[in-house]
């Protein structure tokens, strides 16, 4: 084995430059995915126009369903993984909410799909920029939910992804969330591993006793009374927990084979060894957030940042941990929870929960920030470093703040 | 503390549902003329929408809130002073949609508590259908055919108020004949409904039923696995295809029974049953085409024989054989097992014949209890039902 990946690791990756939605279409076709469905809603649906070029080029070769609505959409790929196919699928915004009955059944029929979020506004009003409500809305329901934020990664963590959800000890769907425009929309240099090396990474899926086939007779989802569902939701739940490991060996073993080194899987940092004060948040910000702190510590300025990657499962202890390291904590939600806790956004909230049974428990502010797709700029980075400052500093500060907000 | 009442009313889907829950309210209004605090409810997990399929209201009255919320703390009552089957083909067994297996009626009877059923049966055969108890109850038969009350355009037959004089006559605590009087004005304004209530009330006999009296099948019990042990994915096992069908009597083996589910009956759903005469089937397969649950098993011989665990009484299979007389429905309380008809007719052609005739011409009860045998069968009833209800 050592020296098989020893060998693969010599062949060169080929460049391409792509958009975060080519470059998981480009998965797709190296995941050799089974059945794909589509219904168009941007920005989605460039994944959508990519796997279709593949397969009428005959590069992928899968069923290619153009379904009739996102409901439809979520519904066949369930049915398809069930029969043991690898599937593919994926919306934005309004559309993934109207897939939300068929998303909701499945982590607890355990069907092991990959979604793509193309994270988009709810709609109305008619609007396509990026805010993270839309994937943030299953948080609760069993689905795994991972956010990238350049086209390489969305590669790559699509791979990791049909690896995680197809393991027997998970068997739970995937939504890998890419921001509208920032990722779905712009290209960059992104090196496209070889068959070999994802052949050598991703084993077939295989679906076991819960494959419905004539050969294994089984019957899904009966009816049910309140006997059994909680056995179920804890069953779904103990997949859920499994999921920690499983992620990490797959992040170990994609290291190996692909050479490239992601750290932690569950969150990326940022100039953190020698921070006061850090910044957290999700997706592409991520941009304009590391340009300002480099800039900020020209100024002697220590701030860091902390990239959540996987938002289910949530790697709460170890967060906890590297959080209670500075004097103060500033989380930057593309998103919003209205009536929340403080008034804050789903992270925040999160990520103080997670907090709670910390030893050491900095002051933690959120920033509603960057919703709709509004840019998130240098000058509105430096602002809320400096608001979490003021609050390192002992000096009170409110909890929830709408930043670059016409005030 | 004080004292805690509860009633359940057993009826069947969807034609009894309004009966059932008029006089699950009528008890706690009853009693709230004694200043009794109380509930009602339809058991959740049932489906009182599907036609046939036995479902449950309760009633719990309390002499005092706290009381009444000890009450109200359970999901539903693990036990009853009074159970109430408005179908006596009930007294079979209940096998509720929301699955628990085939259970008893007077499962959730106290000792010393009331079953009281609606039915022409007298009590003999009643408690011959009843699963048997360990302790004594007591039975109370209001003389009746199964009542569609209250719903839609069927007429009323007062079975509901004369249950209710019933329930003063037998649990007095609970609410004296007055009460419920005063409650029946209150609630339906009939005066001629308060009567009935005191003519039930005064007719009414119990019978006490002795320590293992009945049927003794032992009631369907199962454990319900740990979260870590039951299949992931919620799934669960098919049930196999089925195999071939072997005449005890001459060897043959052929035709085709299909495996049905061992927890799942169904029959429970069933207050009518095919009697088949295989002398004059023509083996047309109508019957076996055209059964929703694929009850019929195909003999060696070619036959069709409808498996008496898995029938639900739909009728289907009546009106689709084209040969007079070969199908017939009766009604359940007729029967007192379920084992298949056509190993009878092997084994005895003329004591078959015999038994047949008797079934489907002389056999004394209604010919329907829930549902219609045919189109306009309660309308043409409902003149004997006023009568049963004005002369007991
Ligand atoms: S009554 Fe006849 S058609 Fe209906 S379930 Fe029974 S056997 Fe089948
Ligand atoms: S429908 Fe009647 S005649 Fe035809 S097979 Fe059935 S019982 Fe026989």
């Amino acid at each position: 084995m050592a020296q098989a990946v020893a060998s693969l690791e010599q062949q060169a990756d080929k460049t391409a430059l792509i958009t975060g939605s080519e470059a998981i279409a480009v998965a797709c076709k190296l995941a050799d995915v089974d059945v794909i469905t589509a219904y168009p809603i941007r920005p989605y649906d460039t994944v959508m126009q990519y796997v279709a070029k593949l397969v009428a080029n005959g590069e992928l070769d899968c069923e290619y369903i153009v379904a009739e609505s996102e409901h439809s959409q979520f519904e066949i790929v369930k049915h398809a993984s069930a029969v043991g196919a690898r599937v593919f699928c994926g919306s934005s915004g309004v559309g993934w909410m109207y897939a939300f009955e068929a998303l909701t059944v499945t982590p607890g029929l355990r069907i092991p799909m990959v979604a793509m979020v193309g994270n988009r506004a709810l709609d109305d009003p008619g609007a396509f920029g990026v805010e993270h409500n839309d994937a943030l809305a299953v948080r609760d329901l069993g689905w795994q939910l991972v956010w990238v934020d350049n086209p390489q990664e969305a590669l790559d963590t699509a791979l990791i992804a049909y690896r995680v959800a197809e393991d027997r000890r998970v068997f739970l769907p995937c939504a890998i969330s890419c921001d509208g425009a920032f990722l779905t929309h712009s290209q960059a240099l992104v090196k496209i591993p070889s068959q070999e090396k994802v052949d050598a990474f991703l084993p077939p899926y295989n679906r076991g006793d819960l494959l419905l086939h004539p050969d294994n007779p089984i019957t899904v989802a009966p009816q049910v009374n309140e006997d059994w569902l909680m056995e179920i939701r804890r069953q779904t739940a103990a997949a859920m927990e499994r999921a920690y490991t499983v992620i990490r060996e797959a992040y170990a073993e994609f290291e190996q084979i692909f050479g490239r080194r992601y750290g932690n899987p569950f969150f990326e940092e940022y100039q953190t060894e020698d921070a006061e004060i850090v910044l957290v948040g999700m997706g592409t910000l991520s941009t304009p957030v590391k340009v300002a702190i480099r800039e900020m510590r020209k100024e002697g300025k220590k701030v860091g940042f902390v990239r959540v990657r996987w938002f289910r499962p949530f790697a709460a202890e170890e967060l906890a941990k590297t959080l209670g390291r500075f004097s103060a904590v500033g989380i930057i939600d593309r998103d919003f929870s209205l009536g929340s806790p403080y008034l804050s956004g789903v992270l925040a909230t999160e990520v103080r929960a997670a907090m709670y049974p910390a030893a050491k428990r900095p002051p933690m502010l959120d920033f509603i920030c960057g919703l709709g797709g509004r840019e998130v700029t240098l000058p509105d980075v430096k602002k809320m470093s400096d608001i979490v400052y003021h609050a390192a500093e002992g000096k009170p500060q409110p909890l929830t703040q709408w930043i670059g907000l016409r005030e | 503390m004080g004292r805690l009442f509860a009633v359940e009313i057993v009826y069947r889907g969807i034609f009894q549902k309004t009966l059932a829950k008029n006089i699950s309210r009528a008890i706690v209004l009853a009693a709230h003329q004694e200043g009794k605090p109380g509930i009602s409810f339809g058991r959740y997990g049932d489906s009182p929408e599907r036609n046939g399929v036995p479902a449950k209201n309760f009633a719990i009255v309390a002499t005092d809130d706290q009381t009444l919320e000890e009450g109200m703390a359970k999901y539903e009552p693990k036990e009853v002073d009074i159970s109430i089957a408005v179908d006596d083909t009930l007294c079979k067994g209940v096998e509720s949609w929301a699955w628990y297996g085939l259970q008893p009626i007077n499962r959730l009877l106290k000792p010393g508590g009331t079953l009281i059923v609606t039915s022409r049966e007298e009590p003999e055969a009643l408690i011959e259908m009843c699963h048997r108890k360990e302790y004594p109850y007591q039975l109370a038969i209001v003389k009746g055919i199964p009542s569609f009350s209250g719903l839609w355009v069927y007429k009323e037959d007062h079975s509901d108020v004369r249950i209710l004089g019933a329930i003063a006559k037998v649990l007095p605590e609970l609410f004296s004949l007055e009460s419920v009087q005063k409650a029946i004005r209150a609630e339906w304004k009939d005066e001629l409904k308060a009567t009935s209530a005191a003519r039930s009330y005064e007719r009414i006999t119990t019978v006490t039923v002795p320590p293992n009296q009945g049927n003794p099948e032992e009631p369907f019990k199962f454990e319900l696995p740990k979260w870590s042990e039951m299949r992931e994915g919620v799934t669960i096992p098919a049930i196999p295809r089925g195999h071939a069908m072997e005449n005890t009597a001459t060897q043959q083996v052929g035709g085709w029974q299909p495996e049905r589910n061992p927890t799942f009956k169904k029959f429970s759903t069933r207050t009518m049953r095919p009697v088949v005469d295989f002398d004059t089937c023509i083996k047309c397969t109508l019957c076996w085409l055209q059964c929703p649950d694929s009850c019929f098993d195909v003999t060696p011989d070619g036959l069709y024989d409808a498996n008496m665990q898995a029938c639900c009484g739909c009728g289907v299979c009546e009106a689709v054989c084209p040969v007079q007389k070969c199908v017939t429905m009766v009604n359940e309380t007729q029967f007192r097992d379920n084992d298949s008809q056509w190993e009878m007719w092997n084994k005895d052609k003329e004591g078959y014949k015999k038994w047949l005739l008797e079934k489907i011409e002389h056999g004394p009860g209604p010919q329907r209890s829930h549902g219609f045998r045919y189109r306009g069968q309660y309308e043409e009833q409902v003149p004997e039902m006023l009568e049963i209800a004005r002369e007991g």
